[in-house]
């Protein structure tokens, strides 16, 4: 049987994580995996701590509980580190991937004594740049595919730019933007 | 004058004979039930003060009053329950109400 | 060739009612179920299906709507979860009894009170009785292909009966997974023209709908009703089969997991038996004969078949996610344990009600309840029958 890989997602409501579990389920599947992505629904506030959760394996998944003891924890939004325990249940040799202009190894106190991987990938600068707006979930997209391994990174890039050529048929300008931003996180990211 | 009868509304019948869900597919069924022993009170139709203007007929709500020829006829009591609202609509005061004994 | 796709078990219902285009739609909003009509309603707009789409003011108003166009003769399906079931009541018995064949996604979800948006099986649970066939559902490819069968069953002329397709709120509904899809002119195919064999549009056949039953005829109807019930057993296995030569998927009453050699085995529904079939693979890396049976069709109940597949088991927890306040185990427990009387008497039987209003599931807590068997098969001795898996105590 081939390796399951859980990822647990921490954003705040109305940031996206929930989009962003389920894009890379789709870039995932686009790849030729079994995937899940799902979120805990819970009371939804804007800017209330939300959950979301991915699994994603070779072969077919039928285990439907939360995920406790993840491979991979990714924090959209940085003041949720102090604020949530995103470590909880974190594999040792897992990772952490956070959102933030910082270096990985700053967060490493405020992680009660996490000893797996750290990476920072500053999303909110590439996003700007690249599409003149703050939508983060593609540079972490592409940070977590690097940092992962997951699928094979030209098959990745490839499933990505389907799916904008998909979703913004009538807007080419927004492909070419999102393509630039996929590749520079994945290049940016820190702590590898 | 019975219709053909695809149903089979009888007391003795299983539940293998009578139709799903109770559907009623035999218009004019009606006339298969004897209800004329619900009446309480009896019209009595007065053919010599008749003057057959038919006014007693349309208003009939259990279509107990036989017409034939254009003339009506006595009624039919398996099916008239009663209700004395041709006795109402007479003009002519041709039909009599009276206790059923 | 299936497509391969990536949907949300509430996407995969759309999806299948855009396929089964139906003649038309009722349905009020409720979560988790609210995609199901929001989904189905851009198909609408859209042009791609020709379904005549009432929005009403209720569910109560939504299953009266499904009646009156079901007895009019068109192809009518709806969806709701938890209170709008509940409010849908006396409805469901009536479209049962008047035998129309209205197919409708449950997305279960916990009745209140106190207030709870999350699933368990108590909505469904409580209609098991309306006279509806209920299918249940372990994934989004299961909800997809059993609504798909559904209008099959439901149609048959020695049925006639309507059907709920069950699925978990959230866990299933809004979780997106792998799902096969089947081409359009396929499923169009499989499902056929919808010809009612009596409606009240039909002006060469008058017809009265819903007549006053006097005590001399009642009991003759509900009889046929139950006869319909038994009857649909029979359709069922002849659909799934059917369904299998154009997918390759079985259905049956149940699907049986590790149980040719099993001696310890629990009973459930939905998704947990998902996150159960883990633990059973967990367990038998370690030698362990663990097995499981996840029940697919609860209306009408498998009872002889269900009870000799436990007849081998040296012990069996029936796992019920709904408390039916009995003092005597969920509703599922009572139903397999009376079958295990007449064909599986050797075997010990325990209950566990689980993961109410949402309360997740664990693989750990679920091992926990085969190590139980398993110390009930080593004894002989069962320490307690009716269990909570998951509360605080």
């Amino acid at each position: 049987m081939g390796r399951m890989i859980e990822i647990r997602w921490h954003g705040r409501g109305g940031q996206g994580a929930k989009t962003a579990s389920l894009l890379l389920a789709e870039a995932a599947f686009d790849t030729g995996k079994y995937v899940q992505g799902f979120p805990e629904y819970g009371p939804e506030r804007m800017g209330a701590p939300i959950t979301a959760y991915n699994r994603i394996s070779d072969e077919p998944i039928t285990i439907h509980s939360n995920i406790y003891e993840p491979d991979y924890v990714i924090v959209v939004d940085e003041t949720l580190v102090s604020a949530v325990d995103v470590t909880a249940g974190l594999k040792k040799d897992g990772a952490i991937v956070i959102n933030s202009a910082k270096d990985p190894e700053e967060f490493r106190p405020l992680l009660k004594g996490f000893e797996g991987k750290i990476y920072t990938i500053d999303a909110r600068k590439i996003s700007v740049e690249e599409l003149g707006r703050y939508f983060p979930n593609v540079p972490m997209l592409g940070a977590i595919a690097k940092i992962t391994k997951l699928m094979d990174e030209d098959a990745f890039i490839e499933a990505m730019e389907r799916s904008f050529h998909h979703k913004f048929a009538t807007k080419p300008h927004v492909i070419e933007g999102n393509m630039r931003a996929l590749k520079r996180a994945m290049r940016e990211v820190k702590g590898l | 004058m019975t219709k053909e009868r695809k149903m089979n509304i009888r007391e003795d019948a299983s539940w293998k004979e009578m139709l799903q869900g109770g559907h009623i597919i035999d218009a004019g069924n009606a006339e298969d039930f004897k209800t004329g022993d619900w009446r309480s009170m009896r019209p009595v139709w007065l053919p010599d003060k008749c003057k057959q203007c038919l006014l007693c007929w349309p208003v009939c709500p259990d279509m107990a009053i036989p017409v034939e020829n254009g003339k009506r006829k006595d009624f039919d009591f398996d099916h008239c329950k009663g209700c004395g609202i041709c006795v109402e609509v007479c003009p002519f005061k041709a039909i009599d109400f009276v206790e059923e004994e | 060739m299936a497509i391969k796709d990536k949907l949300s078990g509430n996407e995969a219902i759309a999806v299948a009612m855009r396929q089964i285009d139906p003649d038309v739609v009722a349905a009020f909003p409720i979560t988790p179920s609210t995609e199901v009509p929001q989904y189905f309603s851009q198909f609408v707009a859209n042009g791609q299906v020709h379904t005549e789409f009432v929005a009403v003011e209720s569910e109560h108003s939504a299953m009266s709507a499904c009646i009156g166009a079901e007895a009019a003769g068109a192809r009518t399906m709806t969806a709701t979860s938890s209170q709008g079931l509940a409010l849908m009541w006396e409805m469901l018995y009536i479209a049962a009894s008047l035998r129309l064949p209205i197919v409708m996604s449950v997305i279960n979800r916990a009745l209140s009170g106190p207030i709870n948006i999350h699933n368990d099986h108590s909505d469904s649970m409580g209609a098991r009785d309306s006279g509806w066939i209920q299918l249940y559902c372990e994934n989004n490819q299961e909800a997809y292909d059993n609504l798909i069968q559904a209008i099959r069953i439901a149609e048959h002329k020695d049925v006639q009966l309507p059907v709920m397709v069950c699925y978990d709120g959230f866990i299933t509904s809004h979780a997106v997974e792998n799902i096969e899809l089947i081409e359009d002119e396929k499923v169009k195919e499989f499902i056929g023209e919808y010809k009612p064999q009596y409606s009240l549009l039909d002006r060469d056949n008058p017809i009265s709908m819903g007549p006053l039953d006097m005590p001399a005829f009642y009991f003759e109807h509900k009889r046929a009703q139950a006869e319909a019930m038994k009857n649909a057993k029979r359709v069922i296995l002849e659909v799934a089969q059917e369904f299998e030569k154009l997918t390759g998927r079985k259905y049956g009453y149940f699907e049986e997991y590790k149980m040719e050699d099993a001696e310890v085995g629990i009973v459930i529904m939905n998704s947990t038996a998902g996150t159960a079939k883990f633990v059973v693979n967990e367990l038998r890396k370690q030698g362990i004969k663990a097995g499981l049976i996840k029940l697919r069709v609860f209306r009408p109940f498998p009872f002889e078949e269900l009870g000799k597949a436990l007849s081998h088991l040296k012990a069996v927890a029936i796992m019920d996610k709904a408390e039916s306040f009995s003092t005597a185990g969920g509703p599922l427990f009572t139903e397999v344990r009376s079958a295990m009387f007449d064909y599986a008497k050797d075997t010990k039987a325990v209950s566990y009600i689980y993961g109410l209003g949402g309360r997740d599931v664990r693989p750990d807590e679920i091992m926990g309840v085969y190590k139980d068997l398993l110390e009930i098969a080593r004894t002989g001795q069962v320490k307690s029958t009716f269990n909570y898996l998951g509360v605080r105590e």
